[in-house]
């Protein structure tokens, strides 16, 4: 394994694999979809050797319940894939939602719909991640950039599911994901890891989904002595179906407001040169690393711009997007889809002023230039 | 002895859950109590007990039993059940399914299951019927039968359940039919003690959507149906083909102790990796 000494060239895949290992994820449940397979190849040969367990499943629906189950039964359990298999998970990430059951769902970004580009990397299930599956939902999506920070984000996709007990999705693409560079595993003391809350009340005051003030309740696992029901349906604290309108009403807003109220603790971002910034770029994911390249060069130019990276993808910061384009006089997203991102900035601004996207989307990285390109046309939109 | 001093009531979840959801005359309440019975008979501690469901009426069984109980998606059951034995293999897992839940859009996850040969004990509860649905032809519905989906009779073939986890490799295979309680309560406990997938089919009835549909109005009627339709196995193997077209031949069918169990064969992976 890569260390302070040692570090190694690296790919994205496998930081997702080592990261998960370091959060404790000892179960992983996939099929076989590029240009995610590496994870499951590392984690099929990496957990049985830690006592841990990997099964390919016969399609996405199967391994994201597996997952689930594993889960419920106490495991970290994870599972990567790409969009089409994405497409096909979504059933189970509404039930692990609505179950509460934390699981971490990697999602290699490639180009679509349906078959797409499946070589090639994108940034268009950014939308999907946030409402993929049916009904009222809060998702939760992390978007790292570098293969370091695959790892550390991996290990915080853990803890934010094992803590929020909620579908965790990390979003990559496939630049990201293939992509080789240097690692360096950080000393174990020092990653942070998070586990479920579990009772410490007895099994007869036990409430499975109980209503506490930070909207956590305790989960135990199968077989720890807590014989409690979980259903797909909406249900009551006992965790039985219900159609009484003031359960229903209180079992939607305690999954909303579970993410609501510990959204600050999540919401992971970086700014970069954005103090005297009058032009801003928003980016993620290997997009705002063509678009840190472009603040350095406009830099250059004199053109006072600064990056908003975002970590967090969902639930949307929106205060901080607002609280940010306060004092700029345009906005550009960089991302590589047609504009999916820009519809939340636009509506996060409380403010009209000119927000442009920086689009790719043949399947290849964006580059510097094409953003520079856009932030000269915020510029000139304002000069008008 | 009934009521709530009968044991079989420290299996329940009567005081909070009961009346159930089902029509009356359903078989599925009968297919419960021969389940629990199974479980007190072999002495099963009930939080060592998992009880997993898919969706329709069938799926609704864990609301009221007193094990640990998870009800899932449609048709995945066995999926979410093959999770939960793998991250905790002294778990005993039983899932209970449908006809159109287990074989339709279940299909895939029943046979892959079955191929693996993990220790999972599969109920299907076949009525022949989507009934939470209201009536639709389901995999396992004879041909010329009538559904709501099928109001001119049914064009399609039906599965043989039984054949088709043997295809798959399940190493214990039976059928049974609510009509043979006795027998039903013997094979599910079989099934529960057998190392490896064991499948039962359970010949149910729907009076209420499938009777009416096909002139059985009363439970009653399609109980004496399927006196008439089933044979046992026993029985069968002296009869010829002619003999027994129409009918359901129950009994056990399969039941290989010595084929190798998936999550044994990964405990040993895992061993053999220590070394």
């Amino acid at each position: 394994m890569p260390n302070k000494e040692r570090p190694a060239l690296v790919q994205g895949n496998i930081a997702c694999g080592y990261g998960a290992l370091a959060a404790g994820c000892s179960f992983f449940g996939g099929y076989p979809i590029t240009p995610s397979t590496e994870i499951a190849e590392f984690m099929a040969r990496e957990l049985p050797k830690r006592g841990g367990k990997f099964i390919q499943m016969e399609d996405e629906m199967g391994s994201l319940a597996a997952v689930i189950g594993a889960s419920i039964a106490g495991a970290k359990a994870m599972t990567a894939t790409s969009g089409p298999g994405f497409s096909l998970m979504q059933e189970h990430i509404g039930f692990a939602y609505i179950t509460e059951t934390p699981i971490v769902v990697v999602n290699v970004m490639r180009g679509g719909p349906s078959t797409g580009l499946p070589t090639m990397t994108s940034q268009s299930d950014t939308l999907q991640a946030g409402f993929g599956t049916h009904g009222d939902y809060y998702a939760v999506a992390f978007a790292p950039s570098s293969v370091q920070e695959v790892f550390e984000y991996t290990v915080k996709a853990f803890n934010a599911a094992e803590f929020l007990q909620t579908p965790v999705v990390l979003l990559m693409d496939e630049t990201l994901a293939h992509m080789r560079e240097k690692f360096i595993y950080p000393p174990t003391d020092s990653i942070e890891v998070i586990n479920r809350k579990k009772p410490e009340t007895p099994f007869a005051w036990f409430k499975r989904f109980e209503m506490t003030p930070d909207c956590i309740s305790d989960f135990p696992a199968f077989g720890d002595g807590y014989r409690y029901h979980i259903t797909g349906l909406v249900h009551d604290p006992m965790g039985f179906p219900t159609a009484v309108s003031s359960e229903i009403v209180k079992s939607a807003e305690k999954l909303r407001d579970k993410i609501l109220i510990h959204r600050d603790r999540f919401t992971y971002y970086e700014k970069f040169m954005t103090d005297d910034a009058i032009w801003l770029i928003i980016a993620f994911g290997t997009a705002a690393r063509s678009a840190k390249q472009a603040v350095i060069e406009a830099r250059h130019h004199r053109m006072k711009v600064g990056l908003l990276q975002l970590y967090t993808i969902w639930p949307f910061p929106d205060e901080l997007i607002a609280e940010l384009s306060r004092n700029v006089e345009g906005i550009v997203v960089a991302e590589m889809n047609m504009g999916q991102l820009i519809r939340e900035v636009k509506k996060a601004c409380p403010r009209k002023l000119p927000i442009l996207g920086a689009n790719r989307y043949d399947g290849v990285l964006i580059t510097p230039d094409e953003i520079i390109h856009s932030l000269k046309a915020v510029h000139g939109s304002k000069e008008k | 002895m009934m009521g709530p001093k009968s044991p079989i009531y420290d299996y329940l979840r009567y005081k909070k859950k009961f009346p159930t959801v089902w029509c009356p005359g359903c078989g599925i309440g009968t297919i419960m109590g021969a389940i629990i019975r199974a479980v007190m008979s072999l002495g099963y501690d009930k939080n060592d007990v998992v009880m997993v469901s898919g969706i329709g009426c069938s799926s609704r069984m864990p609301v009221y039993v007193d094990f640990n109980t998870l009800h899932t998606t449609h048709g995945r059951a066995i999926a979410f059940a093959t999770g939960i034995k793998l991250a905790k293999p002294h778990l005993k897992l039983i899932v209970v399914t449908g006809d159109g839940d287990g074989l339709a859009i279940g299909g895939n996850h029943f046979i892959h299951a079955a191929r693996r040969n993990i220790d999972i004990t599969h109920i299907l509860i076949n009525n022949s019927i989507y009934g939470m649905t209201g009536g639709q032809y389901s995999p396992t519905t004879p041909r010329r039968a009538f559904a709501y989906t099928a109001p001119y009779g049914n064009i399609e073939p039906d599965f043989d359940v039984v054949e088709l986890g043997i295809a798959a490799g399940a190493s214990f295979v039976a059928r049974t039919a609510v009509y043979h309680i006795i027998q039903m309560g013997k094979i599910i406990e079989k099934a529960l003690k057998h190392k490896g997938y064991s499948l039962v089919d359970v010949i149910s009835q729907c009076p209420v959507l499938y009777g009416r549909l096909n002139k059985m109005r009363s439970p009653v009627e399609m109980l004496l149906w399927q006196k008439e339709h089933t044979v046992d196995i026993k029985v069968a193997a002296k009869k010829s083909p002619e003999e027994l077209e129409g009918k359901y031949v129950v009994g056990i069918f399969k039941d290989d102790p010595d084929m190798p169990e998936y999550v044994s064969e990964y405990q040993k992976l895992i061993d053999s990796l220590k070394e």
